[in-house]
């Protein structure tokens, strides 16, 4: 057969339906089920199929978590495909830039809150001058890229209404603005899932955060202010180190090998002291404030070819 | 045989059936109880657990519903109320079916009194797991059948369908989910519970002691009973042709079905509900009715094999991967490289720096100060599977091995005894691990003379899979209170001489026992008691603080792992100073042990 002529009409694939697709995402913790389950239940209120679907397992531990929402008439896959996502939802910064090719490239929408969490191998360089290992993509740097984005310090607004905890409804605002769902729906539902005693508060995010999306799209223009700043360069001083160790002065008392936070000392079988990686040393002088006898010391060299090699 | 409720003599609902949104293990869940199930035992593992989890919301009196301590005691549990002639269904995480699969091949033979139905959940893509394995394997190797429900509405049905198989053609049923399937939720129509009435147990040794004589027998029952189970699924409506197109036809199973839906609308579906036994007359008609026949599985090509060795002419994993989790990109893929759908435009790519955010133990999490003794490198340390697992990774960095529940000791009896290592070696593992698979280790290496230390990690809960009881716990899945054990007797038992138990919190003790149990010339018990942070209850003291002034930046706090503590903006010689975030600390105080400055206290600077 001609493998050429293909065997299904690309006009029939791009007319079939296809469902709204909304990616919620964030650090365990954060409430990114929550959130699906707002919209899943304002889905099922008009008897749409639904499918929400997470992965579950190491999440609680501090992870990415996400959650594909996709509501219709009818829904297949049940998870949104690269690039199909109508809206995306990050309620953290780096994990909305995590996803962000899944936004759709000609309608799609991306709203993050800009709070930074950042996890600890972001900062695992013990080397002089390391900086953060955390995206330095700003919300500028994002405009661009995406359809509609809305980026905006959720947090910043909850806690001016009361409540930080309360970002999470501020971005459902947003949100609100970009679905099809009544107002009253959205405030309906969020009653129905939220503790008691902070129904009032929900409610008022909501409309805070609806407020400010709708003044976005007015004004057409996203206030950048919000935009997480780049870490800050480290200054001084940001050359090699090198460790000297006196032999003569050792006396073998092991404090400085107990204490060496990179493990990088031992002592040898004359128990005198000695380095064992100086690569593994990041001039931290615990070694130096330690030793009884001043028998070592931390210089600060030029350029590493001044270090031992 | 007594003429059984079958799917198509049943309706399974009332027209005006209630609706309610299910994740597929909820589904699974609610079918068995609507099936009349009775007995239900599970060991956890994701993404099964919350098959039981939510079995034990149902009432007492319709069904007994119980943590078992591994999945070979769940699924015992599970047989002997079969032999009473009640539903019984067990449910397990695709490796537990390993654990549990000696005592399946056997049953395979005696068959189901009452209703036998196994969950099993595999975990394509590796989410959270040792291993990809297809269960299907299982289902051919055992000669049971498997179901395989594509979303949650099937996941119910299926597993009803399953108990009325199970008692027909006398056999346990293998429902077989997906990561996926299990975890996403979707409007599922509810039905009825129909529980048909106890059989009892019938006294007939010829079928329920399995012997050889027994089993040489009931080998050729078994061989018809495929046979026959491959005649019903040609007949049954759950075997379904979608027709469509005639020069593509797709053969399709479970959560693939979906992702074929998805990219190819319109085209000519065979969906089976079963991989194995296979509707082999309607596969090889549908066959013939198309040009190119493709068939999408997740996983292993099982139909795909077995319909080629029919002598028929299908595509398959040479365009659909047979590694990882299936998406409707990956399936799209598949059938862009196989010429049937037009390439996609490429999708946008953005040059941003990506972030690693790997999961972490909890902030102030019991098995951080467990491990960070064990970091100096001086032991050689066997691990196992838990959230200490992640004591492997940096900063703690303090677990050589790591390879199925329990291994860790039996590993650290074959080091000790290899000759080949001069490190003292020390087994760590969990208490719900040790319930598991770690006891008859322990018999071994105090039976062989080992010298180990193992390193018994009590946090009082199966922390990894969120957190269930177990029989160290004294609590049982319906959250009654019954006996706990006691591990100290328990070692004694075997022949431990030397046990001592530490706070996991109080660092300078953990390393001075495990020192002295490093010494000690033969079987050591260290038991490491702290509760998890997280689960049955969430733990939070009042933070602690670094004192700006006094930090040094050396960041030896930092190499707990604890995730509270970061970097803060200021920095000493080029190096960070840290702070630790409120909101995460719970003041467990091993910091605070380890800071060599005096800088972290409680309200230091605040
Ligand atoms: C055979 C098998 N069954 C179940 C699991 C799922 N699983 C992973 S770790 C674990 C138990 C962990 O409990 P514990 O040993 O108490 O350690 P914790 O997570 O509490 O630290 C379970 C059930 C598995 N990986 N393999
Ligand atoms: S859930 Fe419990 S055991 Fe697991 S990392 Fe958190 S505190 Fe530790
Ligand atoms: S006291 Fe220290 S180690 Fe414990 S949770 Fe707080 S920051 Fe982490």
């Amino acid at each position: 057969m001609n493998e050429a002529a293909h065997a299904i009409d690309p006009a029939a694939v791009a007319a079939a339906p296809r469902p709204t697709n909304v990616l919620v995402v964030g650090v365990g913790g954060q409430g990114v089920i929550m959130v699906s389950k707002v919209l899943a239940r304002l889905a099922q209120r008009h008897d749409l199929e639904i499918k929400q679907s997470e992965v579950h397992g190491m999440a609680k531990r501090g992870g990415s978590v996400f959650s594909h929402v996709r509501f219709g008439p009818q829904v297949w896959a049940p998870t949104i495909p690269v690039g199909e996502a109508d809206v995306l939802v990050a309620l953290e910064w780096a994990e909305g830039l995590r996803w962000l090719p899944y936004v759709d490239p000609e309608r799609g929408t991306f709203i993050a809150d800009t709070k930074r969490i950042v996890p600890p191998f972001g900062c695992t360089d013990r080397r002089r001058g390391a900086t953060l290992a955390y995206p330095g993509t700003a919300v500028a740097d994002v405009v661009g890229l995406v359809p509609h984005a809305y980026a905006l310090d959720a947090e910043g607004m909850a806690s001016e209404l009361g409540n930080p905890r309360v970002a999470n409804t501020l971005l459902l605002g947003v949100l609100s603005t970009v679905l099809d769902f009544g107002v009253g729906e959205w405030r309906e539902v969020l009653a129905e899932f939220v503790p008691a005693g902070t129904v009032e508060t929900n409610l008022a995010a909501i409309e805070t955060g609806r407020a400010w999306a709708l003044d976005v799209a007015a004004r057409g223009v996203l206030p950048l202010a919000a935009a997480p700043a780049r870490a800050p360069a480290v200054d001084v001083p940001t050359g090699a180190v090198r460790l000297d160790i006196e032999a003569a002065w050792c006396k073998g008392c092991d404090i400085c090998v107990k204490f060496c936070p990179e493990l990088c000392l031992r002592l040898n079988a004359e128990r005198v002291v000695e380095l064992t990686d100086p690569a593994a040393c990041t001039g931290c002088r615990i070694c130096e404030w330690l030793c009884p006898d001043l028998a070592l010391a931390v210089r600060n060299v030029a350029s590493p070819a001044e270090a031992p090699a | 045989m007594t003429a059984l409720a079958i799917e198509h003599d049943t309706p399974l609902r009332a027209a005006a059936a209630v609706a309610r949104p299910l994740t597929g293990n909820e589904a699974i869940a609610r079918g068995a109880w609507e099936a009349g199930v009775r007995v239900a035992a599970a060991y956890p593992g994701t993404p099964s657990t919350e098959i039981l989890e939510s079995l034990a919301t149902y009432p007492r009196e319709d069904v007994h519903a119980q943590w078992s301590p591994n999945e070979k005691v769940a699924l015992d549990v599970a047989i002997g109320a079969s032999y009473c002639g009640v539903r019984a269904l067990t449910a397990a995480k695709h490796v537990g079916l390993n654990v549990a699969a000696d005592a399946l091949m056997s049953h395979a033979y005696i068959g189901a009194h009452g209703g036998l139905v196994l969950a099993i959940c595999d975990d394509p893509g590796i989410h959270s797991s040792q291993t990809e394995q297809d269960t299907r394997y299982y289902a051919r190797l055992a000669t049971v059948p498997v179901l395989e429900p594509a979303d949650a509405q099937e996941a119910l049905d299926y597993t009803r369908l399953a108990f009325d198989l199970s008692e027909r053609f006398d056999t346990p049923v293998i429902v077989r989910s997906t990561t996926r399937l299990s975890h996403t939720r979707t409007v599922v129509r509810l039905g009825e519970r129909h529980a048909p009435p106890p059989r009892g147990f019938t006294e007939d040794p010829n079928r329920n002691v399995i012997m050889p004589a027994m089993a040489r027998r009931r080998r050729p029952f078994i061989l018809a009973r495929e046979q026959r189970l491959a005649e019903y699924f040609d007949g049954a409506t759950v075997t379904r042709v979608e027709p469509g197109d005639a020069a593509i036809g797709v053969i399709t199973v479970g959560t693939a079905y979906a992702y074929v839906k998805e990219v190819l609308p319109g085209a000519s579906v065979l969906k089976l509900a079963s991989s194995y036994p296979l509707a082999r007359e309607t596969i090889r008609a549908f066959c013939a009715a198309h040009e190119r026949v493709f068939v999408v599985e997740e996983l292993e090509p099982m139909i795909e094999t077995e319909v080629r060795a029919m002598g028929l002419a299908v595509a398959g994993k040479e365009f659909f991967p047979r590694a990882g989790e299936l998406s409707a990109e990956i399936v799209r893929d598949g059938f862009v490289a196989a010429g049937v759908l037009a390439p996609r435009p490429p999708a946008p790519t953005f040059d941003l720096e990506p972030l690693v955010r790997p999961p972490v133990l909890c902030a102030g999490c019991p098995h951080i100060g467990s491990y960070f003794p064990l970091r100096s490198g001086e032991a050689r340390v066997t691990g196992d599977i838990g959230c200490y697992t992640l004591a492997a990774l940096q900063p703690l960095a303090a677990m050589d091995t790591c390879v199925s529940m329990g291994s860790s000791i039996g590993n650290a009896v074959g080091m000790a005894l290899s000759g080949a290592e001069r490190k003292p070696v020390v087994a760590t593992i969990g208490d719900s691990t040790f319930l598991h698979g770690g006891i008859p280790a322990l018999m071994d290496a105090v039976y062989n003379q080992a010298s180990i230390t193992v390193l018994l990690l009590d946090n009082r809960t199966v922390a990894m899979t969120g957190g269930q009881d177990h029989p160290g716990t004294g609590r049982t899945l319906r959250g009654d209170a019954t006996h706990k054990v006691d591990y100290e007797a328990l070692c004694r038992a075997v022949g431990v001489n030397w046990i001592r138990r530490v706070d996991s919190y109080d660092l300078a003790a953990g390393r001075q026992t495990l020192r002295e149990a490093m010494e000690y010339d033969g079987v050591a018990v260290v038991i490491s008691d702290r509760p998890c942070v997280l689960d049955p209850v969430k733990i939070k003291g009042p933070p602690l603080t670094v004192d700006a002034a006094a930090c040094t930046a050396c960041q030896s706090c930092m190499n707990l792992g604890c995730p509270a503590i970061t970097w803060s903006e200021e920095t000493l010689e080029g190096r960070h100073k840290v702070q630790i975030d409120p909101a995460q600390c719970i003041g467990c105080a091993m910091c605070l042990q380890v800071c060599p400055t005096d800088g972290i206290g409680a309200g230091m600077n605040a």
